[in-house]
């Protein structure tokens, strides 16, 4: 991986169907405390299964599981583009 | 209270714990059966579910269900009270002897975090990779023998509680588990953790604080807040400095001090289930996602969604009537059958039939409501959907500071705010959740309705026509709505100190819901609200009955006698005492005797024939009579038009009906008198003369004491309006908001003094000041005994003054504002 065509950006971002790698946590809040909890952490692969209806909030799958977010919470979470299609489940 | 016996005592107590939608409930169900308790910790409002569980060998041991949780960094009240059992900081409640973590299996990295952070309390424990059948399905296999040797050889045991598998293997586990005590190792913590927690030991020791044991210093370190800061009693800003430094040790290990602790589990455990489970090769959970394209879809998702919710509403509204319109006849009969009983004792006849069994009926009635409303939640939250219209409706709320959970409990307080209040326990975020409490009763339940129904059909309907009068209807419902959303946004913005939790809400697989689980948790809702809630409504109903009842003075009904006799005297140009003769004869059995001296008919026989003085009896009758059937006859009177001059059938059917017509006409007087001294009594009732010395304060909004009373009367179920004003009217408590001469007789009402004297009282800005005063007012006492036990009884306070002083300026501003016009 060459860093310079990394692109990050924040969870929500993504576009639906699309995987990132979670750079970062903001860690100090309670939402990514949970999130820590529930294994998210950097490193690991995530994908923006679907937005809710009303455009708000967002579902996330990672290791296997589930996950509905607010927008505005999940913005803490800075993932970095894959270059291709995720490798990972589904689509 | 069954731990008496000495053995009791001693016997074992096991908490269970795990994530949550592990189908741990269904686990702890399968264990205990119907041996279970379900009451309240000690001053918080989360539920404390024990039962007996019975081991191989006949010991009894006590298996307490705790929360769901993810971790021990406790965020909610509910994972507070998961710590402060395990570390034993509930007063009654003792450390548990073992642990039970109920884990899924098709997860085990991410549940076994939980095990892992509870592995450091050191008490000894034992895994249950629950639902077994599904990782099967998913392709995932566990090898249990070599995962328990990893774990220090605690026992580990595959089981799928929904079919009942492995579950004697549990109770076998449990059972060695008691008698080794096997403990699952602690994690090997980084030097530098271990070097954080010697700095935080040694310098809150030396600040004086209140020593504390190891892993709650790790909460202290590793968690952002953390309630075990309010158990040290110690300055805060020494502390504040004492977690930098330890904080600092971390970070220059190389870890984020606020990640530390789950990336270190994470990354140990990884290396204990290296080898011991495959990954799934099913390409993830396929049926779950292939519903959820269906059920999260922008167009179909939510129409399925509103089919759903209007389901569950229509339900709570229309289907529980049919079970409470038993429990009112069953109710009815009882109260009719005490009142010949206790005719001898006028006192007691009254307390026992509209204090005692209306007050045992008035928390009956909601039963009905609450069991079906806990059956959809049973339901809608052990097949995974909660969580999906969660997802769908969070946005509606988030911006007030409530959230997609919120949803259910506020439709369901349009059928009943009782039930929905305690179906807030759904919601896991404290702060959404204490809003919705709080917003719920606003909601307009089926109880308005009634008070709805009177006015706008006794005042507006003849004004602004039918449809109008829908729309007026329309408005009172959203009313509450208009009122509720700012409160919650003030509320949880300025008023509830408590930090919002994140909305990091999990997409359970979705399931087919265990018959048990769900008639257990309707079973267990409907005792709590009977045992909790039941005994303060029926103490309000026995207060209020005492309050209408007494003093009950004899000079009220002399008086009011003196007043009647010389009014009807004065119409009917008659003597007063020839009306009090009339009065003396006005009894059912005087019409028997003196139409027995009319006809030469027997006593009986006129009897028998008053039973049936009714149109049906008549057709009975006649079809008896000629041999023909009932739909003959019916047809049969139809011919001419029905005309009694050229139809003879017809005009039997009106001899046959008159005699009911003359009963009634004899029996009137007394009736009427009967009825204004009802009236008289509730009016010089304890209430009645506190309702005159409030009246004033609902002036502003052009009550009159009748009304006042009425208000005063309904705080408890705020449907006894209609009765009340019934009884105030002088028309007896039986008049409902169908009735006509209520109708009539609040439209003639007039001031009687003050300086609108001769004005009508029920003028438009009155009707709709009574009629948002009736949406917005906290008349319920039932939702209020269950606020107290849901949230504390200082909410239930603060939710009566709100709804009743907003009631209040709502009224005033109604008549005020309206009599500019």
């Amino acid at each position: 991986m060459k860093s310079q065509n990394i692109v990050t950006t924040t969870l929500p971002a993504l576009s639906i169907g699309q995987t990132g790698r979670v750079v970062q946590l903001h860690t100090r809040r309670p939402v990514d405390q949970r999130l820590l909890a529930l294994g998210l952490m950097p490193g690991m692969l995530v994908r923006l299964v679907r937005t809710a209806p009303l455009g708000d909030p967002i579902e996330v799958e990672f290791q296997n599981q589930n996950v509905s977010l607010r927008k505005a919470e999940a913005e803490s979470v800075e993932v970095e583009l894959l270059p291709a299609t995720p490798p990972s489940s589904g689509a | 209270m069954d731990a008496a016996s000495p053995q009791d005592a001693h016997s074992p107590r096991i908490a269970l714990i795990g994530n949550p939608n592990t189908g741990k409930s269904t686990l702890f169900n399968a264990l205990t059966g119907l041996r279970q308790r379900v009451g309240n910790y000690p001053g918080v409002t989360v539920s404390k579910k024990s039962g007996a569980l019975i081991l191989p060998g006949g010991v009894r041991a006590e298996l307490i269900d705790l929360p769901g949780l993810y971790s021990l960094a406790a965020a909610s009240l509910d994972e507070r009270v998961v710590i402060d059992v395990l570390c034993g900081h509930l007063s009654g409640t003792p450390v548990p002897d073992a642990i039970v973590c109920v884990v899924d299996s098709t997860n085990l990295l991410r549940n076994l975090f939980l095990a892992s952070q509870v592995a450091e309390l050191g008490i000894p424990m034992m895994l249950v990779l629950n639902q077994v059948d599904v990782s099967r399905k998913f392709g995932v296999q566990i090898d249990t023998a070599k995962l328990s040797e990893r774990l220090g050889g605690i026992p580990v045991v595959a089981a799928s509680a929904w079919h009942g598998e492995g579950i004697p293997e549990v109770r076998a586990a449990i059972a060695t588990l008691l008698e080794k005590k096997t403990r699952m190792p602690r994690i090997a913590w980084h030097a530098c953790v271990q070097e954080a927690l010697d700095i935080l030991r040694s310098g809150l020791e030396r600040a004086g604080a209140h020593p504390l044991p190891v892993p709650e210093l790790q909460r202290v370190l590793f968690d952002t807040t953390t309630p075990v800061l309010d158990r040290i009693q110690c300055d805060a800003h020494a502390v504040e400095r004492i977690v930098a430094a330890a904080r600092e040790c971390i970070r220059r290990g190389g870890f984020n001090p606020f990640a530390a602790e789950p990336v270190l589990h994470y990354e140990r455990l990884k290396h204990v289930l290296d080898g011991v489970a495959t990954t799934r090769t099913d390409g993830a959970h396929t049926f779950t996602q292939r519903l959820d394209r269906i059920l999260l879809n922008r167009v179909l998702g939510t129409f399925i969604f509103f089919v759903s919710m209007t389901a569950v509403f229509a339900s709570v509204f229309w289907l529980a009537a049919i079970p409470q319109g038993w429990i009112e006849t069953g109710i009815g009969w009882l109260g009719n059958t005490a009142e010949k009983w206790l005719e001898g004792s006028p006192i007691l006849q009254s307390l026992v039939t509209k204090g005692v069994i209306d007050g045992v009926g008035a928390f009956m009635s909601f039963l009905p409501q609450i069991l079906i409303l806990f059956f959809f939640v049973a339901v809608l939250e052990d097949s995974g959907y909660m969580a999906r219209a969660a997802f769908l409706m969070d946005k509606l709320f988030s911006w007030c500071g409530l959230n997609g959970k919120c949803f259910v409990p506020m439709l369901s307080g349009y059928a009943c705010a009782i039930p929905s209040v305690m179906a807030t326990r759904t919601i896991e975020d404290p702060k959404s959740r204490l809003a919705t409490i709080f917003i719920i009763p606003f909601m307009s339940c089926s109880a308005r309705l009634p008070v709805y129904s009177l006015m706008i059909g006794a005042f507006l309907v003849p004004k602004i026509g039918t449809l109008n009068g829908g729309l007026v209807m329309v408005a009172m419902y959203l009313l509450g709505l208009i009122v509720a959303i700012p409160t919650a946004w003030v509320f949880t913005r300025f008023i509830l100190k408590t930090r919002s939790q994140p909305f990091v809400l999990e997409m359970p697989r979705y399931q087919v819901p265990k018959p048990r689980d769900v008639l257990l948790r309707m079973a267990q809702s409907g005792w709590e609200f009977v045992r909790r809630a039941g005994t303060i409504i029926f103490a309000i109903t026995i207060i209020v009955w005492a309050l209408l009842y007494f003093p009950h003075a004899d000079e009220v009904a002399l008086s009011t006698k003196k007043t009647f006799v010389a009014e009807r005297a004065k119409d009917a140009g008659k003597k007063v005492e020839e009306i009090e003769a009339i009065l003396e004869k006005a009894t059912r059995e005087e019409f028997i005797a003196g139409q027995v001296k009319q006809t030469g008919k027997k006593a009986e026989e006129i009897e028998a024939a008053l039973e049936k003085a009714t149109r049906e009896g008549f057709i009975e009758e006649k079809a008896k009579e000629t041999g023909k059937a009932p739909e003959e006859i019916e047809e049969a009177l139809e011919a001419d038009g029905g005309d009694p001059k050229k139809n003879k059938l017809a005009a039997a059917l009106k001899q046959h009906i008159a005699l009911a017509a003359a009963l009634e006409a004899h029996i009137e007087p007394a009736a009427s008198l009967e009825k204004q001294t009802e009236a008289a009594f509730v009016e010089h009732s304890y209430l009645g003369r506190f309702g005159k010395l409030l009246q004033p304060v609902f002036d502003p909004a052009g009550f009159d004491w009748k009304i006042t009373i009425g208000v005063l009367a309904s705080f408890p179920a705020r449907e006894v309006i209609v009765s009340t004003l019934g009884i105030t009217y002088s028309l007896g408590g039986e008049a409902d908001e169908e009735s006509d001469d209520l109708k009539k007789a609040m439209a003639e009402s007039v001031w009687t003094s003050g300086p609108r004297i001769g004005k009508p009282i029920f003028t438009i800005p009155v009707v709709f000041g009574i009629m948002a005063f009736f949406a917005l007012c906290s008349q319920c006492g039932a939702t209020l005994a269950t606020i107290t036990k849901e949230a504390g009884w200082r909410w239930a306070v603060a939710s009566f003054f709100y709804m009743t002083s907003l009631a209040w300026v709502i009224a005033v501003l109604c008549y005020q504002v309206g009599n500019l016009f």
